[in-house]
């Protein structure tokens, strides 16, 4: 029995790891932000392109649609009381434009982010777990009023996740 | 926003029957979240209520507290018990993450783990306690790690649970005489489509020992594996409606299949 148990475990655990490799970590690299202070050391990747056609980028409307989409997300966040004391005082403006750049990117649209590295940018910010689920649901709700398809959805969402290690209790 | 799970009928988080190495409710590293929840089962010959709740700290530590009552109906009267007899037992669970965030980590294929203890105190010294004179209590200890594949959809959950069990404790633990009495492993898995953010389609399986199995002769008292197929519905964030269809093998004379439906509060 307990043979039969352990192989089963490792047969789902090898299956799950290999499957995982091949979609968790994709590779169509784009240079990295640099950073202005070499003590910044980013853990995640701030534009990991995660597919190798435009598929993805016109699924969120391209440019038009990212932009709207930011527009909706940020009134959302300036709603919302776990994501509006860190946007109220800030460049909504700004930040907005480097999203559209960031997302574009990500999702292999024909951009260039001009924005800093998530590290530096989330720096000394102090932004809690809570607050980053927070961010991250109204943009759930943004992208749902966009009818933007959930599995679409989720892949940017996977993208953006590992940010949480640069951006969380920094 | 179900990527927080459910509640198992034994109280842990996770899917209907198998704990995950989520701990329950939304809390985050610096919360505290608490859920309560209230599932029933119903087969051919059997309807098992099990109600409780827990608390979750700091997404660290989750402890649970379970109270089902199993309830034997006509054959109860069949094996002169009286109608719809009952056999009731406790579960208190704790669980501790020890590393790995299944949510936030989609870069890695690392899990997320955690172990779990649960002490199942069965109240019934008529049949479990007497006429099978089973002992009426005993601990289970598992190994669970859930991954969800953010880019894909999908959640997985591999559990290993070392138990004496028969029948979940419902039928007290290990075999008859003072025989059988050594752990066994038990291996079970879940799997879980998101369709929407409040939408989950999902399967799990369970395997368990066979201890009592010719306790009235022949293959009575057989013990299978159990398995089930379930909707997950989260109308909002603190609500999530679970029903599924369950398969859960042999139970006292028969096999037992039927539907399972659970709500669950979550703060
Ligand atoms: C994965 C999640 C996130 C992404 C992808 C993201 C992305 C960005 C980007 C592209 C910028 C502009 C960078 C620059 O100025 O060079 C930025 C800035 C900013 N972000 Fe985030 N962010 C995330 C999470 C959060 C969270 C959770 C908060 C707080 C609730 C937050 C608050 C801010 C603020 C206040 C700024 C402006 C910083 C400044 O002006 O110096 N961000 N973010």
């Amino acid at each position: 029995m307990l043979k039969t148990t352990l192989s089963l475990a490792l047969l789902l655990g090898a299956s799950t790891a290999a499957y995982a490799q091949e979609n968790l970590a994709p590779n169509y690299n784009v240079a990295e932000p640099a950073v202005s202070d070499p003590s910044i050391k980013p853990t995640a990747p701030t534009v990991p392109v995660i597919t190798d056609d435009e598929h993805l980028y016109e699924t969120f409307g391209g440019r038009e649609g990212l932009t709207a989409l930011m527009d909706d997300a940020m009134a959302r966040w300036l709603q919302n009381p776990k994501t509006r004391p860190f946007f109220e005082a800030a460049d909504q403006t700004k930040i907005k434009a480097l999203l559209v750049e960031q997302f574009c990117v990500i999702m292999h649209g024909p951009c260039t982010y001009s924005g800093r590295t998530m590290a530096e940018a989330h720096r000394g910010m102090n932004v809690k777990e809570g607050n980053f689920y927070g961010l991250v649901e109204e943009l759930q709700v943004a992208m749902n009023k966009r009818h933007i398809p959930f599995r679409a959805q989720n892949r940017l969402i996977a993208a953006l996740a590992p940010m949480h290690r640069d951006i969380i209790d920094k | 926003m179900l990527t927080g799970g459910v509640s198992t009928i034994e109280g842990a988080g996770g899917g209907g029957i198998v704990p995950w190495a989520l701990i329950g409710s939304y809390a985050t590293r610096n919360q505290i979240g608490a859920s309560a929840f209230v599932t029933g089962v119903d087969t051919q010959d059997f309807t098992l209520a099990s109600y409780g709740g827990a608390v979750s700290f700091y997404n660290r530590l989750e402890l649970s507290v379970a109270r089902q009552n199993f309830n034997l109906r006509d054959v109860g009267a069949a094996i002169g018990l009286g109608n719809r007899y009952t056999i009731s037992q406790t579960v208190i669970g704790a669980k501790l993450r020890l590393f790995g965030d299944a949510v936030l980590d989609q870069d890695t294929i690392l899990p997320q783990f955690a172990v779990g203890v649960q002490y199942k105190i069965n109240d019934d010294k008529t049949v479990v306690g007497g006429a099978l004179g089973l002992k009426r209590k005993g601990v289970d200890i598992y190994a669970s790690a859930t991954k969800i594949v953010l880019s894909q959809s999908l959640l997985l959950n591999a559990t290993v649970r070392l138990t004496k069990a028969n029948q979940y404790g419902i039928l007290g633990f290990g075999g008859l005489g003072g025989k059988d009495q050594a752990y066994k492993a038990q291996f079970e898995g879940s799997a879980a489509v998101l369709l929407t953010r409040k939408l989950a389609i999902g399967g799990e399986f369970r395997t368990k020992s066979n201890r009592l199995e010719g306790a009235l002769g022949g293959t009575s008292f057989r013990e299978e594996n159990a398995y089930d197929f379930f909707v997950a519905y989260a109308p909002t964030r603190n609500i999530s409606i679970t029903a599924a269809y369950a398969r859960l093998g042999q139970i006292a004379l028969a096999r037992q299949n039927g539907a399972y439906v659970s709500l669950q509060l979550g703060f």
